[in-house]
């Protein structure tokens, strides 16, 4: 028996619960995205080079409570998304969008297609948008899309309220809309 | 090319049986035979010899999969677990267990990984280089 080796099969075996539970624990799960005044905009023209500009607007949180704001998600914090953008992903107005990224190859995208088609086909005023990250690595790279599927939930004025990774299940789902639709 | 997802998962399984030993007898050649399973299916996933062992004895007692998922990413997570293997079989049969010890323990991680919680690592990574690998010049 190699000692090394039976202390590396544990310290394996250790992590990969650890980090197939966090992720289990972390799916689907939506976190709350910091509303700022300013805006995401991706400029980019043939030759140019893709990159966010945002104006340095006030940071206007919606919850007052201090641990509240400790969780919520500063990446593609909630800026008014640029209306090029989102006709560029294939966004029209709505009271409230799903707005996913998807890759090929990912049986995760597929059922949360299937989920959020079912919710926005019961929830009057909710579209689903389903985005090929592929095709739109700069505003992947502006929303800080890191895994798919990714499920931006957002307002009617376009902006990022909540976002997450990994399939939800769809009471999860229509819950984290009912913030959205209600505001 | 279209695959039973359940056969992916019954390969991870007996992979990282197969890693574990391999860890706790420092055995070379089990490690290289593993790289040669890796190969083989990387190059052709029906022909696998784990899924030869499902197609025979598991697949007749549960039925047909509900759904299947492209080969395209089973194919490439094959080819990574073969690089793998192999430089853990190299390390392990030229005297420089760290080596094997050390390529076999994150071959074993994915491994449990995908047998454990269906996670992909190798499909997690691509998205993430994907947005390294497109990135313009000078930004």
């Amino acid at each position: 028996m190699d000692s090394v080796g039976l202390l590396a099969i544990a310290a394996v075996l250790v992590i990969g619960v650890v980090v197939g539970l966090w992720r289990r624990h972390t799916d689907g799960r939506f976190r709350p995205v910091r509303q700022v005044s300013g805006r995401i905009q991706v400029t980019g023209s043939a030759g140019e080079q893709s990159a966010v500009t945002g104006s340095a607007g006030e940071r206007t949180p919606m919850t007052g409570s201090a641990a509240e704001q400790a969780a919520m998600d500063d990446s593609a914090v909630g800026e008014r998304l640029d209306p090029a953008v989102l006709t560029a992903l294939g966004v029209a107005p709505a009271e409230a969008t799903l707005l996913q990224f998807s890759s090929a190859f990912c049986a995760p995208c597929r059922a949360l297609r299937r989920v959020s088609t079912e919710v926005a086909a019961m929830v009057p005023g909710v579209q689903h948008i389903e985005v090929d990250a592929e095709s739109h690595l700069d505003a992947v790279r502006a929303l800080n899309i890191w895994r798919t599927p990714t499920l931006l939930v957002l307002d009617a004025r376009g902006r990022v309220t909540k976002r997450s990774t990994g399939v939800p299940t769809k009471p999860q789902l229509i819950a984290a809309l009912g913030d959205v639709l209600t505001a | 090319m279209e695959l039973d997802p359940r056969g992916q998962r019954f390969a991870a399984t007996v992979t990282t049986v197969v890693l574990i030993v391999v860890l706790a007898t420092g055995w070379g050649w089990l490690a290289l035979a593993q790289a040669v399973v890796f190969a083989i299916t990387a190059a052709d996933p029906r022909r696998g010899p784990y899924a030869s062992v499902y197609r025979a004895l598991v697949l007749p007692r549960i039925g047909p999969p509900a759904e299947r998922e492209p080969a395209a990413p089973v194919r490439f997570a094959q080819l990574v677990g073969f690089v793998f293997l192999a430089v853990a079989a190299i390390g392990y049969l030229s005297g420089v267990p760290a080596l094997g010890v050390t390529f076999a323990a994150f071959g074993l991680l994915a491994a449990f990984l995908n047998a454990a919680f269906g996670l992909c690592v190798g499909c997690e990574i691509y998205l993430a280089a994907r947005r390294f690998a497109a990135r313009p010049i000078g930004s």
